[in-house]
């Protein structure tokens, strides 16, 4: 028996080339692009961009005069201002929180540390509502914060602060999980490189480690901030939900639903959905900007 | 202060002042922060009693809500794993245009609102919906009832899975498979035998998170509900009804459960982490 | 291209990186499919198989362990997923199995997980698992690529032997010309998609077909020359033209170390020593010809007494190549 073959020109230098542009399907080995691709293409278009395209369509049947209306009315400006504005301050409140802990979490040892960590996920893991009402007890007058807080005549639930420390709870995780990897893999040569060189404790963490950990801070940040502008479980309860002072704007949307105003509700969700996407492209610019600057 | 034992590399503690002034602020506020909320989830629920807790579960309205919540998850959460195995093998195995523009559409719904997330199914299936008309003319029901709950639900979870997945498979390439085929492996027995091995504990983590998130969900379902008691109420939703009602006890009750969901979730994930982390995608390795 | 393997042949697929040798065994495996062409095995068309059919043992270039199966479970994987009325028994398989592990020498590791073998181990199960199901044919993608220089230098001789032993024809790529060189029995060159040359081990070796041939299977200087009639004449040094040389302006190529010294006013090319440094047993002697910085190769003890750093010798190839330029 005489094993034979012979070999077609082999048309490009694949493997170990640099990679092409893609076309449009590469010829693959492996059974099952059809049907995976499909069942993912047919789901994400029902579930994801069918609803989605609703909200993007609805707003207009009113016209822009009345989506302008609708996102001017005193109650709409003030709770996208409430629910922004309140989102920032607690997402930059978390930035140095995130890092304390990530840095306690990554550079010391010490008893209970891996419950530490573990429990960092907590208010990804606990219900929203669950959080929301232990939080509003927490913090109402008569619960065990609330009453110390109302002896110097701070109120912490049903009002601003309540929002912001709901939405403090949610977002730490977050940064602190943004920030720990990144923290992990710190070269510790460049550390030891600046001590060295001289510098002290202090300079060594500031002009060394936290420029490294800005990207992945800013991350985390964007991404606490996110998730604080649609949050609505955890803060109902705790907001007390005055119009004009403490309504959020996911609120909002429920109430134009029950009066079925279904128009002005999609203008809300719709606006909410820009203004996050806008922040978020502006902070990834910054991002892309600081990582970029850390690469060279 | 006890010296480092950890095997991870830790920075010489240099300072053991500044290290337990760091250790002692991070305790501060993660007991204060994080954990008194669950402590005080328990301790109202049973504030007066156990017997008064017990009760408050066992009242039909707080069982059809449990009833319900499992059902919404055990169709959403399934549903997603599908999606997400299919998702990842499609993306982490082939090589096509826009996988990219995939990607990011598959997390998008990570940065929707919950309450936007149940909003659309109402633009889409409510009264005044796109398809109100025709589902009145055919007598079918979305909004406030079960299909509505489980489409919002599945929304809101919708990247759960695929999310854990896709990395890791990324990571992993396609020579397994395709050493298995060169074995003589139909394309299914290659699937079962040798990539669904090397992902289900990354699977399982997906599923985990999916059904926790699913179970707990608030915001989304609490807008496609309609808060019908005994019909269209969830744990979550019933948690809320209940506080609203000045129902203290059966409020902390309802959620006791869910936080011990939580709870349950977290130290799974955790277990997980540990001793399996070379099996998870790169960000769960702690 | 056109190549054909021999029966029971150990055939070499050598070039640079991005020269489609893998792509070209990627295509034998049925792992990727041409652009156009066809693929024959025994007269049978390879192309309309799929791989599953092909029964060609693939051994990958990071060996493509199943990392959640055993030793055994993973050279069993490809008996156990026969169809059933096709599949050996298990007592069957459990006895190939040893035979494979006694085989590539990895008795007693059989209930150990691929992440607990080191590089040489992993590679040979995965010769083993590839050998189990009594490939047709074996490839072999970079075998020693991921493994460090000592392991490489054993495992190749034990490949070779262990080729020799199964009889089974089988195809490696490789980057590394020595390596090629020391374990085929022929070695087809490639570059860019094409296949440059094919032949045994020295006849490729000593009569390399293009400049890319002899520069890529080992050092390589180089000089202008003229070829007239059967004489090569390189600046004032004239010898006789190696046979077949193209007629007129020539590019002319020699092996830095087959080269023999004479005295200045002797027969060679005019060099002008610069330095001289022990690398070794070799000499590595630093020096200018026709104007040209070359590093030339000489050997301690043979080394005449002329060549040193400032002094003028000349230099005689002893096998120069020519090609047209």
């Amino acid at each position: 028996m005489t094993d034979r073959f012979s070999v077609p020109p082999v048309p490009r230098p694949v493997t170990d080339a640099w990679p092409r542009r893609p076309r449009l399907v590469e010829h693959s080995i492996l059974p099952g692009l059809k049907l995976s691709l499909g069942i993912t293409l047919v789901y994400l278009t029902l579930i994801v961009l069918l609803p989605l395209a609703a909200l993007a369509v609805r707003p207009w049947e009113i016209g822009l005069d009345g989506v302008v209306r609708t996102l001017s009315d005193p109650r709409v400006a003030s709770a996208l201002r409430v629910s922004f504005g309140i989102s920032l301050l607690a997402a930059l409140t978390n930035a140095p929180l995130g890092l304390l802990i990530a840095w306690t979490l990554t550079r010391y040892e010490f008893p209970g540390r891996r419950i530490l960590d573990a429990l960092v996920d907590l208010p990804f893991a606990l219900p929203t509502a669950v959080a929301g009402i232990a939080l509003t007890a927490i913090y109402s007058p008569t619960g065990p914060v609330g009453a110390f807080a109302a002896q110097f005549g701070i109120k912490t639930a049903y009002s601003p602060i309540g929002i912001f420390i709901a939405l403090v709870f949610i977002g730490l995780p977050f940064v602190v999980r943004s920030v720990q990897p990144v923290m992990q893999d710190l070269d510790k040569d460049v550390e030891e490189a600046a001590q060295t060189l001289g510098a002290t404790d202090i300079q060594r963490v500031t002009r060394v480690v936290l420029p490294a950990l800005a990207p992945a801070l800013l991350s985390g940040v964007s991404l606490a901030f996110a998730r604080a502008v649609g949050e609505y479980g955890s803060v109902i309860f705790i907001a007390g939900n005055m119009p004009l002072k403490t309504e959020i704007a996911p609120l909002l949307i429920v109430i134009k639903l029950e009066q079925y105003d279904y128009a002005g509700a999609a203008a809300i969700g719709l606006a909410m959905l820009a203004i996050s996407f806008g922040a978020l492209v502006a902070m990834n610019a910054v991002q892309i900007y600081l990582s970029r600057r850390g690469r060279a | 202060m006890t010296a480092a034992t950890s095997s991870e590399p830790m920075v010489r503690v240099r300072l053991p002042g500044v290290a337990l002034v760091m250790v002692a602020v991070s305790v501060l506020v993660m007991a204060g922060l994080i954990l008194l909320p669950l402590y005080v989830v328990f301790h109202e629920a049973l504030l007066k009693g156990l017997p008064q807790y017990l009760e408050a579960l066992k009242e039909p309205d707080a069982i059809s809500a449990i009833r319900l919540t499992l059902l919404v998850a055990a169709i959403a959460v399934p549903l997603n794993a599908v999606f997400g195995v299919a998702a990842a093998w499609a993306i982490s195995k082939f090589e096509f245009r826009g996988k990219s523009v995939l990607l990011t559409l598959i997390d998008l719904p990570f940065s929707i609102s919950p309450v936007v997330s149940g909003l659309v199914w109402v633009l889409l299936f409510g009264a005044q919906g796109l398809f109100g008309q025709w589902l009145l003319d055919h007598d079918l029901k979305v909004i406030f009832a079960v299909p509505g709950l489980v489409l919002a639900t599945i929304l809101v979870t919708f990247p759960f899975v695929a999310r854990e997945l896709i990395p890791l498979m990324q990571q992993q390439g396609a020579d397994e498979e395709a050493a298995a085929l060169t074995l003589g492996a139909s394309g299914f027995t290659t699937f079962r035998r040798v990539t669904l091995p090397n992902i289900r504990w990354a699977l399982l983590y997906g599923v985990l998170l999916c059904n926790a998130r699913a179970m707990g969900e608030f915001g989304a379902v609490s807008v496609v509900s309609g808060h019908i008691r005994g019909l269209t109420n969830t744990l979550p939703l019933h948690v809320e009804v209940l506080y609203n009602d000045y129902d203290s006890v059966g409020a902390f009750a309802a959620a006791s459960l869910l936080a011990g969901l939580g709870i349950v979730t977290l130290v799974l994930k955790t277990v997980l982490e540990w001793r399996h982390s070379g099996e998870l995608s790169a960000g769960r390795k702690h | 291209m056109s190549l054909q393997a021999r029966d029971k042949e150990f055939l070499a697929l050598l070039g640079p990186s991005g020269s489609g040798k893998t792509t070209l065994l990627r295509v034998l495996a049925g792992l990727e499919e041409p652009d156009s062409g066809e693929v024959r095995f025994d007269g049978e068309d390879f192309l309309a198989l799929p791989v599953r059919k092909r029964k060609v043992g693939m051994v990958f270039q990071h060996y493509a362990l199943f990392r959640h199966m055993t030793v055994a479970q993973n050279i069993a994987f490809g008996l156990t997923v026969r169809p059933a009325r096709e599949r050996p028994g298990k007592a069957e398989i459990k006895r190939r199995v040893t035979e494979l592990l006694d085989l590539v020498q990895l008795q007693g590791l059989e209930k150990r997980f691929p992440s607990q073998l080191s590089g040489g181990q992993r590679q040979r199960v995965a010769l083993a698992r590839a050998l189990a199901i009594e490939p047709r044919m074996l490839l072999l993608d970079e075998p020693f690529g991921a493994l460090d220089a000592q392991v490489r230098r054993e495992l190749r001789r034990w490949l070779r032997e262990l080729h020799d032993r199964a009889g089974v024809t089988t195809v490696f790529v490789t980057h590394d010309q020595e390596e090629a060189l020391d374990l085929a029995d022929r070695v087809a060159i490639l570059k860019d998609g094409e296949l440059v040359q094919l032949g045994a081990p020295n006849a490729v070796y000593e009569h390399p077909a293009t400049p890319f041939v002899f520069d890529f299977l080992g050092q390589a200087c180089q000089l202008p020359g003229i070829v007239q009639g059967r004489t090569l004449t390189v600046a004032d040094w004239g010898t006789a033209a190696p046979e077949g040389a193209p007629q007129g302006a020539v590019q002319v190529f020699f092996r830095p170390d087959e080269i023999a010294f004479a005295p200045a006013d002797g027969a060679g090319l005019a060099a002008e020593v610069l330095a001289v440094a022990q690398r070794g047993p070799d000499v590595r002697i630093d020096c200018r010809i026709e104007g040209v910085l070359m590093e030339l190769i000489g050997h301690g003890p043979t080394l005449p007494a002329g060549v040193a750093p400032g002094l003028s010798v000349r230099v005689k190839p002893l096998r120069p190549q020519v090609y047209a330029t």
